[in-house]
């Protein structure tokens, strides 16, 4: 076994629902041992595409190989290489949270001895040592989904799917999530995650980048941020409307954007451009305290590159 | 520890003033003594997880649900005492759009136009504005269930001011919608406040807090935060952030915890994220404690923090507290 090669490549992939396409020729792949991610806005396709990874829905065409093994063909024993943690994970709401994991651990016929060490020591990564004998219904949202994810775990998959595991989890729940998974990096398991909130894809090693049902993009996080074309300035002013009114239209500044602060704006060149945006506040008696480059985010790269992939 | 202020003085011009909310559902306190007031053409921006209390004290606020303490003040109507009077100078927004799917754009313009009572002779002038407004000209006669999730979220903020309310709640409004529509809504959200309209909207996106004039962090129905995103960047984070690039995430992250003047770390992506008590300090000494341990880490270096750090780290220290009070 080759252990360079990629342990799931994914080529032409189209899955479409009547007259809807909501994968359109999709192709990538993802390296052993690494977390990459499908994001995406609601609608890209990001759930179909997991689905066809996980094995439980057929592809209309294109080909998927996991671990070596032709997943279309024989989704069987690709399914063997995988744990899929589905946006509703199958809890049972009337069972406590040991009760879940023991049900889960039976299921995927866990060693008893390797279940109690692994389950206590996910339990406390997620900070939920203490809830062992709460019923799963009674939990929070971000606390469902680090149950589930442990249900997940109770045996050691090589590939783990999550489809938008951190949708609609509060931010501290989203953290401890993350720091499970980088734990999970450590051991060697290969992570696929999807998610709709696209600052997400700052924390995978590498994503792909979905529109559409289309990739739009696929690289390391850096990468990704050193595509965004030209540079992000930072305008701070208490007339925003008023700045972005003196900037919009000129010569190397696009995506001028109203923030709470000011305003953001994409310039083609920060050197020759912020000097010359000075210029125009001044001449139009803007007030304005600093105009900075900023980092930009994903967000904006995204937009951006969605508008140079002349994606309405 | 940012304190959420005293309850704020007075200022000409404020549309909104909750002062010392309390409401409860049985044993449960689902807003816990919250105080702050909203300027006139404000944008503040609540947030929260889930379950925090947004919407309860957004509901509060409308004259949707009794308080049992304090007092809310909107459009200078006491809300208790004419919740009628309210709801007639404000619109109101959900996450859930509440648009008539099998109904057109101006079939539902025209319906919630005889819902707030617009006149008349001005209906034909309002819904004209509301589908200039929303971007939707040319698609008056189109079924609203046929509209992409960011046109009907456009249609439904046009819904919500087609009675020219002074003050706008809004509920979650960007939920699932895509980035590019989601920046269009804002730049909606700006020019009504630039109109005067006074603007609190809740939102579980942290990013989103940037457009916003200020924002109000809320968790367990408690205020913990409010200021400008630049302010709560700068202040409530209690800490200066680095980051580190490394090829031994683990084992730098362990040696981490236990590093001089380190308040806190975590692996973000292909690097490390570390609260720091002084950037440029830490800097200095961090090289040789690493190269103590054997480590050689890669490039390092002082970043902004994102909202998200910010709250992260005030919604932990807050739940530090109430752990310690329990």
């Amino acid at each position: 076994m080759n252990l360079e090669a990629p342990i799931i490549r994914i080529d032409g992939l189209i899955k479409r629902f009547a007259e809807l396409t909501a994968v359109d020729r999709l192709g990538f792949a993802v390296n052993r041992g690494e977390i990459f991610g499908l994001v995406g806005p609601d609608g890209a396709g990001k759930t179909a595409t997991m689905r066809m990874l996980a094995g439980v829905m057929r592809p209309d065409g294109g080909a998927i190989v996991i671990d070596g093994i032709d997943a279309v063909a024989d989704p069987e024993s690709a399914k063997e290489h995988v744990s899929y943690m589905p946006q509703r994970f199958g809890l049972y709401e009337d069972l406590t949270v040991d009760e879940n994991i023991r049900f889960y651990a039976d299921l995927f016929e866990v060693p008893p001895a390797v279940r109690r060490e692994r389950a206590s020591r996910l339990l406390a990564a997620s900070g939920m040592s203490k809830f062992g004998r709460f019923k799963a219904g009674q939990l929070s949202g971000g606390m469902k989904q680090k149950l589930g994810l442990t249900c997940a775990l109770v045996h050691t998959p090589k590939i783990l799917l999550l489809d938008e595991p951190t949708t609609g989890v509060d931010p501290v729940s989203r953290r401890d999530f993350w720091g499970i998974l980088y734990g999970l990096r450590e051991e060697g398991v290969t992570i696929v995650i999807s998610t709709a909130y696209l600052d997400e894809a700052e924390r995978c090693n590498r994503l792909t980048l979905l529109h559409g049902g289309r990739a739009l993009y696929c690289d390391t996080p850096a990468a990704l941020k050193a595509r965004m074309p030209g540079a992000l300035i930072a305008i701070s002013s208490t007339d925003g409307r008023a700045a972005r009114s003196a900037i919009t239209g000129q010569r190397g500044v696009s995506h001028v954007l109203l923030v709470g602060d000011g305003v953001h704006a994409v310039v083609d060149d920060a050197n020759l451009r912020i000097p010359q945006v000075r210029d125009a506040l001044r001449r139009a008696e803007v007030p304005f305290d600093d105009i900075a480059v900023a980092t930009p985010s994903i967000e904006d790269v995204f937009v951006a590159l969605l508008e140079t992939a002349g994606v309405p | 520890m940012t304190s959420p202020g005293p309850p704020a003085q007075a200022r000409n011009g404020d549309q909104v003033v909750a002062d010392d909310l309390v409401k409860r559902f049985g044993d449960f306190v689902a807003v816990d003594h919250v105080s702050f007031r909203i300027a006139r053409g404000e944008i503040m921006g609540f947030l929260g997880p889930n379950g925090a209390g947004k919407s309860t004290i957004i509901r509060i606020l409308c004259g949707l649900l009794r308080v049992n303490g304090g007092r809310a003040i909107v459009a200078g109507i006491d809300v208790a005492r004419d919740p009628e009077g309210v709801r007639q100078r404000i619109g109101y927004m959900s996450q859930k759009f509440s648009l008539y799917r099998d109904l057109t754009v101006e079939e539902n313009l025209r319906f919630f136009g005889g819902i707030y009572g617009v006149p008349r002779a001005d209906l034909a002038g309002r819904i004209r504005f509301a589908v200039d407004m929303a971007g939707l000209a040319g698609r008056e006669r189109a079924l609203v269930a046929t509209l992409a999730g960011g046109w009907q979220q456009r249609l439904a903020l046009g819904c919500a001011v087609l009675h020219r309310p002074p003050i706008l709640f809004l509920d979650e409004p960007t939920s699932g919608v895509e980035p590019a529509s989601r920046r269009r809504f804002w730049d909606l959200i700006h020019a009504l406040a630039a109109g005067g309209v006074t603007v609190l909207v809740s939102t579980h996106y942290m990013d989103e807090a940037e457009y916003c004039h200020r924002a109000a962090l809320i968790n367990h129905g408690r205020l913990i935060a409010i200021g400008s995103p630049a302010n709560l960047k700068q202040t409530a984070l209690g800490g200066e952030l680095l980051l580190i690039e490394s090829e031994a995430l683990g084992a730098t992250l362990a040696a981490l915890r236990d590093a001089p003047d380190v308040l806190d770390c975590s692996v973000f992506g292909n690097a490390l994220h570390i609260l720091v008590r002084n950037a440029a300090k830490s800097l200095g000494e961090l090289p040789d404690y690493l190269a103590a341990k054997g480590l050689r880490p890669g490039h390092m270096t002082r970043i902004a923090p994102s909202l998200e750090d910010v709250f992260v780290q005030l919604i932990a220290a807050d739940m530090a507290s109430r752990d310690a009070a329990a």
